[in-house]
């Protein structure tokens, strides 16, 4: 029986950058799993994310967050990356953050969903936001591009996992 | 191929308990996640439900984002790991259960622990705050590696019979 839920590739920053990408994916499964646990060098920053180097402005979003004091919900519509995470962003050291990002029916023909997860929790700051992201294409996605402005610490890593239905 | 999400342990209840400890966490594994079906005899609607690592009670920090049905909030808290309304309380319509699912990533990693929790506490109520969605991020502020897990809750004597925690590992290798 072939498994339901297996990881594709991980990678693991052995120096500092700015992004994580993987490429080559195959159509094999039915959903995708990103799971990212990331450090940010010199202030907490966001993390974007885009589709097989689609830089265009096909992407919008809308999102729930909370920052331990108020709660918010915002969308932004015509963006060329889907924003992660705002309130949530990834901190700096000592702390890690967590971020999932599922990825439905990634290899079919209509316009393209996710649900993303970011967990900044900072022990006095940061917080934590829940992300529906839409990528405006009919095109398999065969690439995922998880990226910042600033450099992410050694040691972020991002796996990918496939989850098949059949 | 190994198996990447494996089940480590499982405890339903057929009896009433005031914790569930899953131990000697094998060093196996990359993430770890954690599922409850929980419901206490709090008093109340709902109950506090939370985990703790290594049997430590200290060096745990949350915020969450709450909906209630009527309005959403954010706030923090101080118990564990926890969804602050995940669990169904006494007086919670019958039969009805909590859903938490806790994920921890790189629970062997020599850092601080962030965590990711959803917990929802659906109670079939037109009352305000008797159902209640939320997420939450939660932080040991701790390096050492995770190998026991305990859940608690906050009100209740209990957990009741029929709840049901379950532990699993992913292996990204």
């Amino acid at each position: 029986m072939p498994a339901t839920y297996e990881k594709i590739a991980t990678t693991t920053l052995g120096s500092a950058q700015n992004n994580i990408t993987f490429t080559s994916i195959g159509s094999g499964y039915t959903d995708l799993r990103i799971v990212f646990v990331g450090q940010t060098q010199t202030s907490a920053q966001t993390v974007f994310l885009q589709y097989n180097a689609d830089t265009g402005f096909n992407y919008s979003n809308t999102v729930i967050s909370g920052n331990g004091s108020t709660a918010a919900s915002y969308r932004n519509t015509g963006n060329n990356n889907i924003e992660g995470a705002t309130r949530a962003p990834v901190p700096v050291s000592p702390n890690w953050g967590l971020y999932t990002f599922d990825i439905f029916s990634y290899a079919g023909s209509t316009y393209k969903t996710c649900l993303i997860t970011a967990n900044g929790d900072a022990n006095g700051s940061g917080g934590v936001d829940y992300n529906v992201g839409l990528w405006r294409s009919t095109s398999a996605i065969t690439s995922v591009k998880i990226f910042n402005t600033n450099n992410w610490s050694t040691g972020t890593t991002a796996t990918l996992y496939g989850i098949l239905k059949a | 191929m190994p198996a990447t999400y494996t089940l480590i342990s499982s405890n339903v209840l057929s009896s009433s308990a005031a914790s569930i400890t899953f131990s000697s966490i094998p060093a196996t594994y990359t993430d770890l996640v954690v599922r409850a079906s929980a419901r206490t005899d709090s008093a109340s609607s709902r109950d506090a439900i939370y985990i703790e690592f290594n049997g430590s009670g200290s060096s745990y920090s949350n915020t969450f984002v709450r909906g209630t049905s009527t309005l959403a909030t954010s706030g923090t808290y101080a118990f564990g790991i926890a969804s602050p309304r995940g669990a169904d309380g006494a007086t919670a319509t019958s039969n009805t259960f909590g859903s938490v699912e806790w994920y921890i990533p790189n629970y062997l990693a020599s850092t601080n622990k962030p965590v990711s929790v959803f917990g929802v506490q659906e109670n079939n109520t037109t009352t305000a705050n008797d159902a209640n969605i939320e997420a939450v991020a939660g932080l040991w502020s701790n390096s050492a590696a995770i190998t026991s897990i305990v859940i608690k809750k906050v009100d209740g004597t209990n957990f009741v019979s029929g709840s049901s925690f379950y532990l699993y590992g992913i292996s990204n290798a």
